[in-house]
């Protein structure tokens, strides 16, 4: 307080200079953080829908099948009608097993980083340059948790679980199963020697999402593939026919 | 962790406004955060810290502002509040809900000078 007239003015001021600041002002705003990663995603989605092709962002825990999955998947769509960009830490390896496959791929190292985003897919789709009413299969790290929040511009997410991984996954990691339109259980050739039941497994992805389209397959015995390629071979056709991609279930 | 380049997100995003708003520093910032965001509070805090060093939000305070979720029964029709995914629904006990609300991630206020 000042000792002449017992005014606060003077331990105001003080008390600014203290904090080394001026005086703060509040500002309402509402930015969304997801809204760069969401620009470049719509551009990439625009930049699709104009060449006409299907891309499907592929999603699993790292060691769920999806790379002997594409490779199967490619052998029956033809190696001229899919191509592929690779998202892994380090290593070019995927794309080696793609590319021997005499389908097209990019090979992304995302280092530290745990989840492609729009951007950096915006790239290696202009690199890929993928032919006319193409699928390109966007093959992300192996993670069931960050990639669930990046939308890269694809019409769907496709969550790949294998049987070895147990029941419960759903319900540990719903937000992958909640952005997938569907989900391929991998691996079933091996049901003989598990344990596992599928009808839980499938009752558990429905609880977190009730729209999901599930289908069971064997990249190994070739179990199931019919109707996974059946299903890419629908969602091209919405893409080639120029539909709106149904987004309700997102 | 995601949330290290989500809080890289929120530093340019400072940036920008910093220009357009004209100001200096940033003392606080309040983040709506809905349950469905895909985002860990704990891991946001940790990656915030870090990501803001050297920058004109080094050592603001974060505010976690939650919102709420929302979802659709499919069964009975009624539009209710969730917290998590695998929520029954409370008017008719029903597993089939859709969710329709709930992944806010957005930057809603600041304190600036």
């Amino acid at each position: 307080m000042c000792g002449t007239c017992g005014c606060t003015e003077g331990e105001q001021r003080i008390d600014a200079r203290a904090q080394g600041e001026g005086t703060s002002r509040m500002i309402e705003v509402h930015l969304d953080i997801m809204a760069k990663n969401d620009r470049y995603a719509a551009a990439n989605r625009l930049h699709l829908e104009e060449i006409g092709v299907l891309a499907l962002n592929m999603v699993s825990s790292p060691g769920s099948g999806k790379t002997t999955l594409l490779v199967e998947t490619i052998a029956a769509l033809g190696p001229s009608a899919a191509s592929v960009i690779e998202g892994d830490q380090q290593t070019r390896r995927d794309a080696d097993r793609i590319r021997a496959t005499g389908a097209r791929a990019v090979q992304i190292n995302t280092g530290k980083g745990c989840h492609l985003d729009a951007h950096i897919v915006g790239h290696a789709l202009r690199d890929l340059a993928p032919d006319r009413d193409s699928v390109v299969f966007i093959e992300n790290v192996g993670n069931l948790v960050c990639p669930a929040g990046f939308d890269l511009g694809e019409a769907h997410k496709v969550v790949v679980l294998s049987v070895t991984e147990g029941e419960d996954k759903p319900l540990k990691y719903p937000d992958m199963f909640a952005a997938a339109d569907l989900a391929l259980i991998s691996k079933t050739d091996l049901l003989p020697h598990l344990d596992v039941d599928m009808d839980a497994v499938v009752a558990n992805a429905l609880r977190i999402n009730p729209a999901l389209d599930i289908l069971p397959v064997s990249a190994r015995s070739g179990a199931g593939m019919d109707g996974w390629i059946d299903w890419i071979r629908a969602a091209r056709s919405r893409v080639a026919l120029g539909r709106p991609i149904d987004t309700a279930a997102e | 962790m995601h949330e290290i380049s989500l809080c890289e997100s929120i530093r340019e995003m400072l940036e920008d406004q910093a220009i357009e708003q004209r100001f200096e520093r940033v003392r606080r910032i309040w983040l709506e955060i809905g349950p469905f965001s895909c985002v860990e509070p704990d891991a946001l805090r940790f990656g915030f810290d870090a990501v803001m060093r050297g920058s004109l939000a080094e050592g603001a305070d974060l505010e976690i502002v939650s919102a709420p979720g929302a979802a659709k029964c499919l069964n009975c029709g009624a539009t209710v509040r969730v917290a998590d995914r695998f929520a029954l629904c409370p008017q008719c006990g029903h597993a089939a809900l859709q969710v329709t609300a709930g992944d806010e991630l957005r930057i809603c206020k600041l304190e600036v000078v």
